[in-house]
């Protein structure tokens, strides 16, 4: 029994699953909230069985068809691959719960069968080892993503999931591009492969500027981040949170997979480039969200400065400081999507998300509060969150190679997220000028939001594991070293 | 500002992008020359690998065979689209009370040309350019023109008989591809000497809902929820 | 040159011209057009270099690719247009706003 389920391609699993439950909610939309609770809880399972599996034997890679690259495509499972599955399973599994509860019917219908095939998608993006199978799993996540935010409805959320559409599509044209250079110049399109064999020639570096282009404009990396704070915002609260928690950051494992393996930068300047861009989007998002007074678009404007940390681990280039993003990438999904749901929550029940009008949220809704005020710390990174894990990994990193402006924009970045969560908190304390009409909401939308917040917080706690878990298949190699 | 300047102002952001573009141009273009004459790829290896692969022509063996996973994939996004197509709203339906004869007769015609036409390409992808997807556009076509010539389904079709069909695709796939893992635990790996009838069931199964699902996106929303 | 690098060349220039129409064009229709254009040119790149095979068949494999490539853009391309025909029912224009910081 112990030796089949250790030979069980679990990896395979965790893709066809969400896939099979996708399928099943297409063809039986009545019974989508029971058939999508089960098919959360078996992906879980199955990233389980693989961390498990990951953890006893080490790497795993799986070809799939027999045929092996570079004629076939592999699915590859390291730490780094299984730290974001855990992250998309943990993340989902809350999503799923919140969705259960927020949903009205006849969204219902349409909803699990979207969300199921964008899990599908995230979980076979995170365990390919083939740039072209990338491109495809981007794609489904794209429009499945897309077609989530206009499930809102208003004219609001239409015209965002069109710039994002457009966005989407401009982005993976720039990918697709890029793999066609590097397939006619090297000759597969295998990860594994194409580290081996890719050289330093012309077709080369502008498939490495093709692609980052367009993954960073995926990765929402100011500036071209205008896109995220309209779709985010305008979407419904549990789309808000998985676009801001696992959404964004497919793109960015992606151009840190290409990163690593393929592209080996010798040039730091590239590096230096993509810090200053990072700490620009700290700041700006940060001065952004401070002047929001709409709570959905203060936290998307939130999501856009916590995406310019993961960059500051650029520059740097050692091992600490790409374990410290990665925990600042894992906090992020599980903080921002508790802060979604928290907003969720408050319009569900006060009927509207203007934050100097949050009448007393604080007594109506005290989980909610709670929870939103958790993650708020590990935004800002206060310990003993993951984010503090993060950020100080991040700001060792920095002052360990002089790089002290780095440091800075940590700090500042953490003071501004100071200032915006303490202003919603703030104002949910204070009785606004005029009482509006409150409704209930359910139980479970509010546990969800705490749990997720907890779990953000926990990350802080339980730190080994976690970074063990990255030193499975090194894809940070000792050798690279800024 | 007043319209002048802001026509100006956009002159000169034209001017500036044109530049930028063709510099990014040019650069593409110099680096697209810069690759050798001959083709680095994988025909040798795909060449090699034929006879096990169940089918002839080397396409339908890479696109269904070696990288079949990507067209599993591809037909969740064409599934997924159709969702969101269908998420947004329902159908117009524009019955027309007296079709136009000519296109009724053309109807008559080419509908039933196509569907053979379609059912041919199918089963030629084996040897011959064709297969799975160009079988069903040329479906899809062939119920355009229905659509054209006010030939909607029947509403009680249009539920979960519909639905079925659009699934049948995606679902015949993942289910091959479950099968053969649980039985053999390789995902997608064809036993041998199956792998030429399994590739046309998939095929098979794909063309009808291929064909379906265009038509459907053609429709532009949710069928039968509205008359 | 063989030929195969004019089309890759052409494809190049699609791709470029695309992006010009993207950027420059505000109309919905003419943007999702112009992603179509981008699109055709990435296809024609890696189906045309797929294609300096003196003598022999062409590789297969970028033609497969382009297969599930066009199949992808169709698939987006009705989303884009059903989303574009809702915007403009609910706004009255097929254009994106200008935007708002609030």
């Amino acid at each position: 029994m112990g030796a089949s389920l250790a030979n069980t391609p679990w990896g395979v699993l965790v893709i066809l699953l969400p896939l099979a439950g996708a399928l099943v909610c297409f063809l039986w939309p009545r019974r989508s909230v029971p058939l999508g609770l089960v098919t959360a809880l078996g992906v879980v399972a199955c990233v389980a069985g693989l961390g498990w599996q990951v953890a006893e034997q080490g790497v795993q890679r799986y070809a799939v068809g027999g045929w092996g690259a570079p004629l076939g495509i592999d699915l590859y499972a390291d730490g780094l691959s299984l730290l974001m599955l855990m992250m998309t399973a943990l993340v989902g599994l809350g999503i799923s719960v919140y969705s259960s509860g927020y949903f009205d019917r006849k969204t219902a219908t349409v909803f699990w069968s979207l969300w199921l095939f964008l899990w599908a998608a995230l979980n076979a993006l995170f365990l390919s080892a083939d740039i072209f199978n990338l491109y495809v799993t981007l794609e489904l996540m794209g429009l499945a993503a897309v077609a989530l935010v206009a499930l809102a409805g208003g004219a609001d959320a239409l015209i965002a999931a069109m710039r994002y559409l457009l966005v989407s599509l401009l982005g993976s044209l720039f990918y697709l591009l890029g793999v066609a250079l590097l397939y006619h110049s090297v000759g597969s399109v295998d990860i594994a492969i194409l580290a081996q064999q890719v050289e330093p020639l012309p077709a080369v570096w502008a498939a490495v500027g093709l692609m980052s282009a367009g993954l960073l404009l995926k990765t929402a990396l100011f500036p071209l981040h205008f896109w995220l704070p309209p779709a985010h915002a305008s979407a419904p609260a549990p789309v808000s949170a998985l676009l801001s928690a696992l959404v964004v950051k497919a793109s960015f494992y992606i151009l840190l997979r290409l990163w690593l393996e393929i592209f080996s930068p010798g040039d730091a300047a590239v590096g230096q480039l993509l810090g200053l861009l990072g700490a620009s989007a700290v700041l700006w998002g940060g001065i952004q969200a401070l002047r929001q007074t709409r709570l959905k678009l203060l936290i998307a404007y939130s999501t856009v400065a916590q995406l310019g940390y993961l960059f500051l681990a650029f520059p740097l280039g050692t091992s600490v400081a790409w374990k410290g993003a990665l925990y600042l990438l894992f906090s992020h999904a599980l903080a921002k999507a508790a802060m979604f749901m928290s907003a969720g929550n408050i319009l569900r029940c006060c009927g509207h998300d203007r934050i100097a009008d949050l009448d007393r949220v604080a007594r109506r809704l005290p989980l909610t509060l709670t929870a939103f005020t958790l993650a708020g710390i590990s935004s800002m990174g206060l310990p003993p969150s993951g984010g503090f894990t993060g950020k100080w990994m991040l700001l060792d990193a920095a002052l360990y190679s002089g790089q002290w402006w780095w440091a800075l924009t940590l700090i500042l970045g953490g003071l501004l997220a100071a200032a915006y969560v303490f202003k919603v908190v703030g104002y949910a304390f204070t009785p606004a000028e005029v009482t509006h009409e409150v409704s209930r909401v359910p139980a479970r939308m509010e546990w969800t939001a705490l749990v997720l917040a907890l779990a953000a917080v926990l990350l802080g706690l339980f730190t080994p594991w976690p970074l063990a878990l990255l030193d499975i298949g090194l894809p940070f190699g000792g050798g690279y070293a800024g | 500002m007043s319209v002048a300047d802001r026509n100006r102002l956009s002159l000169v952001f034209r001017l500036v992008l044109l530049l930028l573009l063709l510099v990014l141009a040019g650069g593409l273009a110099y680096v697209v020359l810069s690759l050798p004459g001959q083709a680095v790829g994988l025909s040798e290896r795909v060449a090699a690998s034929m006879e096990t692969s169940g089918v002839s022509n080397p396409v339908t063996a890479v696109l269904l065979n070696f990288r079949g996973y990507d067209t599993l994939l591809e037909m969740a996004v064409l599934l997924v689209a159709l969702q969101g197509v269908w998420s947004l709203g329902s159908a117009a339906v524009h019955r027309r009370v007296d079709p136009e004869p000519v296109l009724l007769f053309l109807v008559g015609v080419l509908v039933p040309m196509m569907m053979l036409m379609a059912g041919y390409l199918l089963w030629a992808g084996a040897a011959a350019p064709g297969g799975a997807f160009q079988a069903g556009s040329v479906l899809a076509a062939a119920v355009i023109l229905l659509l054209l010539a006010s030939k909607y389904l029947p509403v009680r079709l249009s539920g979960w008989p519909l639905r079925v069909v659009l699934v049948l695709g995606l679902g015949a796939f993942v289910a091959v591809g479950a099968t053969l893992l649980s039985a053999n635990g390789a995902f997608l790996q064809y036993p041998n000497g199956l792998a030429g009838g399994l590739i046309l069931f998939i095929e098979a199964a794909a063309t009808l809902s291929i064909g379906v699902t265009l038509a459907a996106l053609f429709l532009g929303g949710k069928p039968g929820s509205q008359q | 040159m063989s030929h195969e690098f004019l089309y890759a060349l052409l494809g190049v220039g699609l791709f470029t011209l695309g992006l010009y129409a993207l950027i420059v064009h505000a109309h919905l229709l003419r943007k999702i057009l112009a992603i179509n254009v981008m699109g055709s040119g990435v296809f024609l790149v890696l189906v045309a270099l797929g294609g300096r095979t003196p003598g022999a068949p062409p590789d297969p494999v970028p033609h497969a690719m382009v297969i599930t490539g066009i199949v992808v853009a169709i698939s987006a391309t009705a989303l884009a247009l059903a989303l574009m025909l809702w915007v403009h029912a609910k706004t009255g224009r097929a254009r994106l706003p200008e935007e708002r910081l609030e």
